[in-house]
């Protein structure tokens, strides 16, 4: 009796298994779509593409995007997605696609939507992320902390946003904790695209005695290269824009983040979140840029420091602030 | 305060100014000579835009600066016979032909980037123009850094001015220019070739712009990015119309929204306690007030906006 009841169980399990693993979708039948505002060369939509277009090779889904979709279209493009049964649709909803995202999202319950976005998440299937990657950017502080000789830096962003301003307080908290003397001056170029602008911001800082800069946009190497100081890039590894002038910089890796919400999906437990762990240095969706060349340029003292102070964050024991108002020249 | 009035901070400002004034300038030059023509071309955004990135991908591709600023040249003028198509030939609305150049060539020069270099994770580059120091004058202090340390092309455009001048004020084809943007019918009774005189200028206008736009791809910035003209265009028909359709005056008003470009961007360095977007929009501000201030007394020439046909009357 014991025995068949045991036999039966066993079955029943087997039984259960065989139905939830028949439930996970296959990443061939799976089906990814994203929107963005803007043109894929755009870094920060740009990293969310390259992600998606690496994962497709490497598992196989469907994977289509549509780009500089505007406000008027923003709505339209997603339903088509919608309506044509995709499983997940990512993209970019920040400022134009605030709104028309989330009434989409509320009309397919059905379906994933994981949005950049500068809200919280939607019940029951509107999950937000963002570039957190102000812990690599702390890190960068350090190493401009320990190398200005001016104990001046300078920074040159787009905008201030919060995206933005936890990077650039990040860098400016990093160097202060090996360095109190150093003092930041802060350009805002007004504009994602206006490389002329951001070097004249750069030259202006650099005759302004900064000797380190921080470029959050395009443009800043050609002035630190012309004037020879250093510089960090941000978003991805700038390397190879001006070897002898990019020490490293953070960068994003959305894979984690695609990564994750593909699986979830496929195996129905998407729930709204906010996945803002996915784009951190725990779980590789940031991380410090190689250092190419100055690996060996650096003082090995300053690497080693870098180098311990990023396990830490990584394992937890260190947590680099978040701090979201406008940073200002000191 | 101590740090604005050294010689590094003036020289740097003035050096600036001259650097974010050139692509003005060049749009103002180009602008100019097309409406003293008879003819408003809003095309200019997007003739820079492509000026910018056929400059940049003929430097990619053949190595040669010069040869990309050619190509640039020569793609502005291409457009701009598109526009004298449209509305010296057609006698269409200059106002819709000139976006309708713009938005095309926006999503042109964007068509073209990505099918000839795609979406690498970083842009590519080019080695860019280096500045030239002009002997002697680069020695006198202050100034010779910040003037005579520059780019070639900031030298060309800073000589095209007078050229221009000269050219509409000093020669047959300038009165024939004039002539044909005043009063088109005086012109063609005159034996003028109206029609031919402004698809001329326009082309040579064109030309003009497209090196502007090279200038923040080839020798200001070594990358093209999608919006890289930034308004550069809008901005030069506001200081065509600030200058009073003359060549100096223009040229003078892209003078001072480089000089108050480059000094917002100092500014924002000092540590003011003031919100960043007051300091980005000094240089429009300026512009606005600059205009209003000016516009009551500004004299259009008399044929502009005017398709001409013979058998009606200007």
């Amino acid at each position: 009796m014991r025995k068949s009841v045991l036999a039966l169980l066993m079955v029943f399990v087997l039984l259960l298994a065989g139905t939830a693993s028949a439930e996970v979708k296959d990443y061939k039948d799976f089906k990814l779509a994203a929107v963005f505002q803007t043109a894929i060369e755009e870094p920060w939509d740009g990293a969310i593409h390259q992600a998606c277009i690496l994962l497709q090779k490497e598992l196989g889904f469907t994977y289509e995007f549509t780009e500089k979709v505007g406000a008027a279209d923003f709505e339209r493009v997603l339903r088509e997605y919608a309506e044509r049964g995709f499983d997940l649709i990512v993209g970019d909803a920040f400022l134009a696609g605030e709104e028309p995202s989330r009434r989409v999202a509320k009309d397919y319950p059905e379906v994933a939507f994981a949005f950049g976005s500068e809200f919280t998440f939607q019940e029951p299937n509107y999950s937000v992320f963002d570039n957190w990657i102000h812990e690599p950017s702390y890190l960068c502080g350090i190493i401009a902390g320990r190398m200005t000789k001016t104990n001046t830096l300078g920074i040159v962003a787009a905008l201030p946003i919060a995206e933005v301003n936890r990077l650039v307080h990040a860098f400016k908290e990093g160097a202060l904790s090996v360095n109190p003397k150093v003092k930041v001056k802060v350009a805002y170029i007004g504009s994602w695209f206006d490389p002329p602008k951001a070097k004249e911001a750069t030259l202006a800082q650099i005759e302004a005695g900064a000797d380190l800069i921080f470029a959050e946009r395009f443009g800043v190497f050609e002035a630190a290269k012309e004037k020879g100081v250093l510089a960090f890039g941000n978003m991805m590894d700038q390397h190879d824009l001006a070897p002898e002038v990019v020490i490293t910089g953070p960068v994003w890796n959305m894979g984690p983040t695609v990564r994750y919400c593909i699986d979830e999906v496929r195996s129905r437990k998407w729930k709204a979140g906010d996945l803002r762990e996915w784009s951190m240095m725990a779980r590789g969706g940031a991380y410090l840029a190689p250092f190419h060349e100055f690996q060996q340029k650096l003082p090995p003292e300053v690497l080693k420091e870098v180098r311990e102070l990023e396990a830490k964050i990584m394992n937890g024991q260190f947590t680099v602030p978040i701090i979201e108002t406008e940073l200002k020249t000191d | 305060m101590e740090q604005v009035f050294t010689i590094t901070f003036i020289t740097g400002l003035l050096a600036a100014m001259m650097r974010m004034a050139t692509p003005i300038i060049f749009g103002t030059l180009g602008e100019i000579l097309s409406e003293r023509a008879g003819v408003l071309n809003l095309g200019i955004e997007g003739i820079m835009l492509m000026g910018a990135m056929t400059g940049f991908l003929t430097t990619l591709t053949t190595g040669s600066l010069w040869l990309g600023v050619a190509a640039a040249a020569l793609v502005g003028a291409l457009l701009a016979l598109f526009m004298a198509f449209l509305a010296v030939y057609l006698g269409l609305s200059q106002h819709v032909s000139g976006l309708g150049i713009t938005l095309f060539s926006t999503g042109l020069a964007m068509f073209i980037y990505r099918l000839s270099v795609g979406s690498p994770v970083n842009p590519p580059t080019v080695r860019p123009f280096t500045q030239a120091a002009v002997p002697f004058l680069s020695e006198i202090p202050v100034i010779g850094p910040a003037f005579f340390t520059q780019y070639t092309l900031v030298y060309w455009a800073f000589l095209l001015i007078p050229a221009l001048w000269v050219l509409l004020y000093r020669t047959t084809w300038g009165l024939a220019i004039r002539t044909v943007g005043e009063n088109p019918l005086a012109a063609d009774t005159v034996g003028i070739n109206v029609n031919l005189v402004r698809t001329l200028c326009l082309a040579g206008g064109g030309a003009l712009m497209g090196i502007g736009g090279a200038f923040l791809t080839l020798a200001h910035q070594n990358m093209f990015l999608i919006d890289v003209v930034g308004g550069r265009g809008w901005i030069s028909i506001a200081m065509v119309i600030f200058g009073n359709w003359d060549p100096a005056r223009g040229a003078a008003g892209a003078l001072i929204f480089g000089f108050l470009d480059a000094l917002q961007l100092r500014l924002q360095g000092l540590g003011f306690d003031i919100p960043f977007h007051l300091f980005l929009l000094i240089p429009y501000l300026m512009t606005v007030v600059a205009l209003v201030s000016v516009s009551r007394r500004a004299a259009a020439p008399a044929g502009l906006l005017k398709p001409y046909r013979r058998e009606e009357k200007g």
